[in-house]
C-alpha cells in the first residue's frame, strides 16, 4: 500500500529535514531583519522610512517564485561564481519574510493606543521604561499569534525552493515519483507530513489568541 | 514576446480562479458560522486541510495523483486532455484561495455585533430578509480590504503554476533565460509585469471600496 514511501523513508526524511533546516535559517534571518524593517516603516526620519517603504511595498508585490529565482540569477553577477541552491534559496526567504515580518511588527505598534503610553509617562516612568514595561509587552502580545501564523507560511513557502533544485521533500518526493510512479501516496504522504507539522503550528498561535483575550 | 503572452495567461488564471475563490469561499465561510453542527466541521475540515497544505504540494497532488484517484481507465482519458495543467492549475488555486477566502467571510459575519441582529428582527424582517438587506451588504463590504489582498494574492500565486509546465509569466522569464541566457533582464522584466499588476488590482478595489463605501463608518 504504502510500498515506495516506506522503501525511500529515509531518503524522503532527508528531504524534510533540509525543509526545517531552510525554514530555520530564513526565520533566523528574517525576524531579525523584520524588526529593523519595522522600525525603519515607523521612522520619522524620512531618509528612513521612504527607502524602507519602498522595499516593503516592492518585495510584497512580487511572488516569491520570481524573488527565488531573481537571486538565482542575481548572485553570481555579484560574486563572480554560482552560488549554491541552498544559500540563494535562505538569502531570496529572509529578504521575502523580512518584509512581511516588518508589517506584523509595525501594525503591533500601532495598536498601541497613545492614551496608554501617555499613562505610563504620567506615571513618572521615562522614555526607556515606558518602552520596556508598557509598549513593548503589550505590542509583544498582539503581534505573537500573527508572527506564528507567519512562521507557519514561511515554513510552507520553504518547498518553492525545489524550483531552483534545492533536494527538499517535494523535490525528492518527484524524485522517487519519476522512478516508481505512485503518485498518490508520494504527494499524499509530503501532503500529510506538512499538515500535521502546520496543523500543530496553528493550533499553538490559536493558544496565544485565546490567552491574549482571557488576559484582557 | 513570451512574456507578453505570459501576462495573458497570468491574467486569465487569476480572473477565472479568482471567480472559483470567491463563490466557493463565501459558501463555505457561510457554512462554518451557521446552525448546523455538522456544516460547520465540513467547513471547517476544509479550510484547515487547504490552509495547512502547501499550494505547491496541492498543486502536485490534483496534477499528477489526481487522474489516478478515478481508475486506470479513466486515468488514461484525463491525461489525454490537452492543457490539462492548465485546468488543473485553476481549479487548484481556486480552491486554495477558496479557503482564505472562507476565514475572511466567516471573521466578517463575526465582526457585525450582535446588536445588528437584533435590531434588524425588531424592526419586523424575517430571518431571510435580515440576512438579504442588513447581515449581508454589510458584510460584504467590510470584508472589501482583506479580499483585496486575496485578489493579489491569488495573481502571486498563479506564479507556483510554472512548476507543472503552465505557460504563464514566471515560467515565460524562465524560459527566455534557458534560451538566451538573459535571465536577470527576464525575470526583472517578470517583476515588473507583477507590480503593475499589483498596482491595477488595488486602483480597481480602491474604486469599488468608495463606491460601496458604509455612510457613517470611519473612510479609509
Amino acid at each position: 500500500m504504502f510500498d515506495a514511501v516506506v522503501n525511500n523513508f529515509p531518503f524522503l526524511m532527508g528531504g524534510f529535514w533540509v525543509t526545517v533546516k531552510l525554514a530555520f535559517f530564513a526565520l533566523a534571518g528574517g525576524i531579525p531583519l523584520g524588526i529593523l524593517v519595522g522600525l525603519g516603516r515607523i521612522s520619522h526620519n524620512k531618509w528612513v522610512y521612504y527607502p524602507v517603504t519602498f522595499y516593503v511595498n516592492l518585495i510584497r508585490n512580487i511572488p516569491l517564485i520570481l524573488v527565488i529565482f531573481w537571486f538565482y540569477f542575481v548572485m553570481p553577477i555579484i560574486i563572480g561564481s554560482p552560488l549554491d541552491p541552498f544559500p540563494s534559496a535562505v538569502i531570496s526567504f529572509i529578504i521575502f519574510e523580512a518584509t512581511y515580518f516588518g508589517e506584523i511588527i509595525r501594525a503591533g505598534y500601532q495598536s498601541v493606543s497613545k492614551g496608554q503610553i501617555e499613562a505610563g509617562y504620567s506615571t513618572g516612568l521615562n522614555y526607556i521604561q515606558t518602552t520596556r514595561y508598557i509598549l513593548i509587552p503589550i505590542a509583544l502580545r498582539r503581534m505573537l499569534p500573527s508572527m506564528i501564523t507567519q512562521a507557519i507560511v514561511t515554513y510552507q513557502d520553504t518547498c518553492l525552493a525545489f524550483v531552483i533544485g534545492l533536494p527538499e521533500l517535494i523535490r525528492r518526493a518527484t524524485i522517487v515519483d519519476n522512478l516508481e510512479v505512485r503518485s498518490v501516496q508520494l504527494y499524499g504522504f509530503v501532503a500529510v507530513v506538512f499538515f500535521i507539522t502546520c496543523y500543530i503550528g496553528s493550533l499553538m498561535s490559536r493558544r496565544f489568541e485565546v490567552k491574549e483575550q482571557e488576559g484582557g | 514576446m513570451y512574456l507578453v503572452q505570459g501576462i495573458w495567461v497570468t491574467i486569465k488564471m487569476g480572473l477565472i480562479g479568482w471567480i472559483i475563490a470567491l463563490s466557493l469561499g463565501v459558501l463555505i465561510g457561510t457554512m462554518r458560522i451557521s446552525p448546523w453542527r455538522w456544516l460547520r466541521f465540513l467547513g471547517g475540515a476544509y479550510v484547515e486541510l487547504f490552509r495547512n497544505i502547501p499550494f505547491l504540494v496541492q498543486l502536485f497532488f490534483w496534477y499528477y495523483a489526481g487522474p489516478m484517484l478515478f481508475g486506470k481507465s479513466l486515468q488514461y482519458q484525463i491525461n489525454s486532455i490537452i492543457g490539462l495543467n492548465y485546468y488543473v492549475a485553476i481549479i487548484a488555486l481556486g480552491m486554495y484561495t477558496a479557503s482564505r477566502v472562507a476565514e475572511h467571510t466567516r471573521a466578517g459575519f463575526s465582526s457585525i455585533s450582535r446588536d445588528h441582529y437584533n435590531a434588524a428582527l425588531s424592526t419586523g424582517l424575517n430571518h431571510p430578509q435580515m440576512y438579504r438587506y442588513v447581515i449581508i451588504p454589510y458584510a460584504l463590504r467590510i470584508i472589501i480590504p482583506p479580499l483585496t489582498t486575496e485578489f493579489l494574492t491569488i495573481f502571486k500565486n498563479s506564479s507556483i503554476a510554472m512548476t507543472i509546465g503552465v505557460l504563464e509569466t514566471t515560467f515565460m522569464s524562465y524560459k527566455i533565460d534557458s534560451e538566451t541566457f538573459h535571465g536577470l533582464e527576464s525575470t526583472t522584466g517578470a517583476c515588473l509585469i507583477y507590480l503593475a499588476l499589483g498596482l491595477a488590482v488595488v486602483k480597481l478595489m480602491g474604486i469599488l471600496e468608495s463606491r460601496l463605501k458604509i455612510r457613517g463608518t470611519i473612510g479609509r
